[in-house]
């Protein structure tokens, strides 16, 4: 796919962040439309404050953030209207019904509530919740919540998708059943940007790769440019990956 | 260095932790918190002196004998400061059993589970008897202090009180595993250690009232009654209160029955103590289906969707919903006393009203922190397309609602007898619970609302001016229910309260 020809989904520019020390450095990225896109990179090398302040969970020190095409930080709410994000860690209501908890996600978003339910049945199913879906989740493991929680984040749907870290701590069926709902995402023309240290995810799933370290993008496309970029032909992203962040370190 | 395991070895590590627990809830961590902890605790400690020197200098030299009146005073406050002890403990065991920390690690390693739990017991009543001598010191320094050494003894009434709390509270709680079963211990248990807290004050209040129309407790102590039907007065029932008085050898058997019931209920609990704490783990796999009317998703405005949702978590969480309406139990008496006082005429509206006033003070605190601080999914309210200011004002909302919901039937028939007091009264629960909401908004951190009973740990600011605004306006309301204009001034006084807050707090920086 040349994911040049569809419209930019999401544009950050310059964008920087610091706590004690710089956890973002002046980073530009670009996300075309139809595109699944994964962040790797070392741990602490940015890549949930990059996503963080693209959701607005984190305000950036400098530079702009567009979601399709809407300035997000002067324009937040059209800008969050349009996305979706989902943590590693499920944060859902313990006391709320998987059912419930969409009802009330949709009334977030302010989505009909007839097309609301649809989706969220259709939602229900894809994920295999329809035994649960009316029993609070104060009883669900970890592959359960993380279920709602991704249903919830499609329950509106979002053109722009974000994902830090969703599939740790999944068994195999429940990754592979959240990979079918992003792959089929992507398909219907939405946009899905997910961080994960899991390479053989971003791998086999991502349109394009973009390796973060030091808050900064130290390498971006297919995996044939990536292993382009090393001089080297025949490795696996892993091998690419470490070579990539060594280059990176040693140049720091 | 002891051995691997062994009781020794266990009991260093459990006291080591809980050494550590109580640091980090003092100072939160920080280097310059670890200094004004010290500072705060060395200025409380010497007002608790001078607190103590105020209520208890009068007795240190005062001849008292043991005769039945006296006995009964002091066994009365010894049972009164138990029954509390009592409540924390069970608070404590409750607690340990179905926390989850290290429970896996240890119930999965090849060491003893009974010495484990045995060590684990014993830093319950550890703490349980810190506590009680901690906050006994002051008043027992003092008597010694003027009245010479014979009042050390108190010391060790009320190490053995803390002792038999928590022998009592094991005994209670695994009885409560064993008749009600794992799952619904935990809620009762709550409910009981705050009953039972409550329980005895509340009592007696009611008791002097209806008797003697006093909120003391000591009237109910000393009237004719209690005193015709107390037990002798040689009788083994007042062996504490002898040995508070300097009898020593009521106080070795005070402290042997103590060590002995204490001993006695951690060697025939610890082993049960393992198969309850695997019971509670498996609590939370219980399913709890929820039935509706209608299965088709409503049309709602966001600000609805989110007062709905908080309104639904609290109604079905029995343990929250006993929590917060517990602190209205405490001022039953006060209203009950001033209603029996003043219960002539539309007065007693004058005394009545910031009572209620207060309660919805306090109340609204609770819930403000639930629903500000306690939410459970703050990323995707976060991240939802509704202005944070409209997420908050629907989060004030939902708890405005609830107190006009629980205080309208009040207000209501306040109404009845006179409608200005009433109104007095709406405006009145109206400013307290703003007031309550706005501290929480200046103060609010991202919590668990699991977390709820540890709110005033995470900032005594926001629950000491809490409590400053409630009595703030209550006064007001008062003063506005007898109608003078000094009302104005203790208004003046609230808002100013409220100013400083919001400059001190946390959120402006």
């Amino acid at each position: 796919m040349n994911s040049q020809n569809f419209p930019v989904a999401l544009a950050l520019r310059g964008v920087s962040k610091r706590f004690d020390r710089p956890a973002v450095d002046a980073l530009d990225l670009t996300v075309y439309g139809g595109e699944f896109y994964a962040l790797v990179g070392p741990n602490g090398a940015g890549k949930t404050t990059t996503l963080r302040m693209v959701v607005g969970l984190l305000a950036p020190d400098a530079g702009s953030i567009c979601i399709e095409g809407i300035d997000a930080l002067s324009d937040p709410v059209a800008a969050k209207q349009l996305t979706a994000w989902v943590s590693d860690e499920p944060m859902i209501y313990d006391k709320l019904t998987p059912y419930e908890y969409l009802e009330f996600v949709a009334g977030l978003w302010r989505i009909e509530p007839a097309a609301a339910e649809a989706r969220a049945r259709e939602l229900i199913g894809w994920l295999g919740l329809e035994p649960h879906a009316h029993e609070r989740c104060e009883g669900f493991s970890k592959g359960m919540r993380q279920k709602v929680a991704l249903a919830g984040a499609l329950v509106h749907d979002p053109k722009l998708i974000i994902l830090d870290e969703p599939l740790t701590g999944l068994d195999a069926g429940t990754a592979r059943q959240v990979k079918n709902v992003l792959r089929e995402r992507v398909h219907a023309g939405g946009t899905v940007i997910m961080s994960t240290h899991i390479l053989e995810v971003a791998e086999r799933m991502a349109d394009r790769i973009g390796v973060i370290a030091g808050g900064r993008l130290i390498a971006e496309g297919t995996l044939d440019d990536l292993r382009r970029q090393t001089g080297e032909t025949a490795t696996s992203l892993e091998d690419t990956f470490l070579t990539l962040v060594a280059e990176q370190e040693a140049a720091a | 260095m002891s051995q691997a395991a062994s009781l020794p070895w266990l009991a260093s590590h459990e006291f080591r932790l809980g050494w550590r627990d109580w640091v980090s809830l003092m100072t939160a961590g920080g280097r310059r918190r670890a200094r004004n902890a010290v500072i705060a605790l060395i200025i409380f400690a010497a007002f608790m002196h001078v607190f103590a020197y105020w209520t208890v200098a009068a007795y240190a030299n005062a001849n008292l004998a043991s005769d039945t009146a006296t006995l009964v005073g002091l066994t009365g406050t010894l049972v009164l400061s138990w029954s509390l002890l009592l409540s924390q403990a069970m608070e404590s065991v409750t607690r340990a059993f179905y926390a989850r920390s290290d429970l896996d690690l240890i119930l999965t390693s090849p060491a003893s589970a009974r010495k484990v739990f045995a060590v684990r017991m014993g830093r319950i009543a550890t703490a349980a008897i810190a506590i009680a001598v901690l906050l006994a010191a002051p008043f027992i320094n003092v008597l010694a202090f003027l009245g010479g050494s014979r009042w050390l003894g108190a010391y060790g009434v009320v190490a053995a009180m803390g002792a038999v709390a928590t022998a009592a509270a094991l005994a209670l709680t695994i009885a409560l595993f064993r008749v009600v079963g794992a799952k619904r211990t935990r809620l009762i248990a709550q409910i009981v250690a705050a009953v039972i807290g409550a329980a005895f004050v509340i009592g007696l209040q009611v008791a002097a009232i209806f008797s003697a129309g006093s909120l003391s407790r000591f009237t109910a102590l000393q009237s004719d009654w209690t005193l015709r039907h107390a037990p002798v007065a040689d009788s083994a029932f007042w062996w504490p209160a002898r040995a508070v008085l300097g009898d020593y050898a009521a106080l070795a058997a005070v402290l042997a029955f103590s060590i002995v019931f204490l001993a006695g209920s951690i060697a025939l609990f610890s082993r049960r103590f393992g198969e309850h704490a695997v019971a509670a783990a498996g609590v939370s796999s219980t399913t709890v289906r929820q039935r509706r009317w209608s299965l088709a998703f409503r049309r709602r405005s966001a600000g609805r969707v989110l007062r709905q949702k908080e309104w639904a978590l609290l109604r079905r969480d029995p343990w929250l919903i006993s929590q917060t309406l517990m602190q209205i139990l405490y001022l039953i008496p006060p209203a009950l006393l001033l209603w029996i006082t003043f219960g002539k005429g539309n007065d007693a509206f004058v005394v009545l009203i910031p009572v209620v006033v207060m309660a919805a003070g306090q109340l609204a605190g609770g819930l403000a922190w639930l629903s500000i601080s306690g939410e459970d999914a703050p990323d995707l309210v976060a991240t939802a397309p509704i202005a944070a200011h409209r997420v908050l004002a629907a989060k004030i909302e939902a708890v405005i609602g609830m107190i006009a919901l629980i205080f309208a039937p009040l207000v209501g028939m306040m109404a009845f007898g006179e409608v200005y007091a009433a109104l007095v009264c709406a405006v009145g629960i109206l400013a307290a619970a703003a007031a309550s909401t706005m501290i929480q908004l200046c103060f609010r951190v991202q919590a668990r609302r699991s977390q709820f009973r540890r709110r005033q740990t995470s900032s005594r600011i926001a629950t000491f001016a809490e409590a400053f605004s409630s009595i703030a306006w209550a006064a007001t309301s008062a003063l506005a229910a007898a109608q003078t204009w000094a009302a104005l001034g203790a208004a003046v006084i609230a808002l100013g309260l409220l100013a400083a807050i919001w400059l001190v707090s946390p959120s402006r920086a």
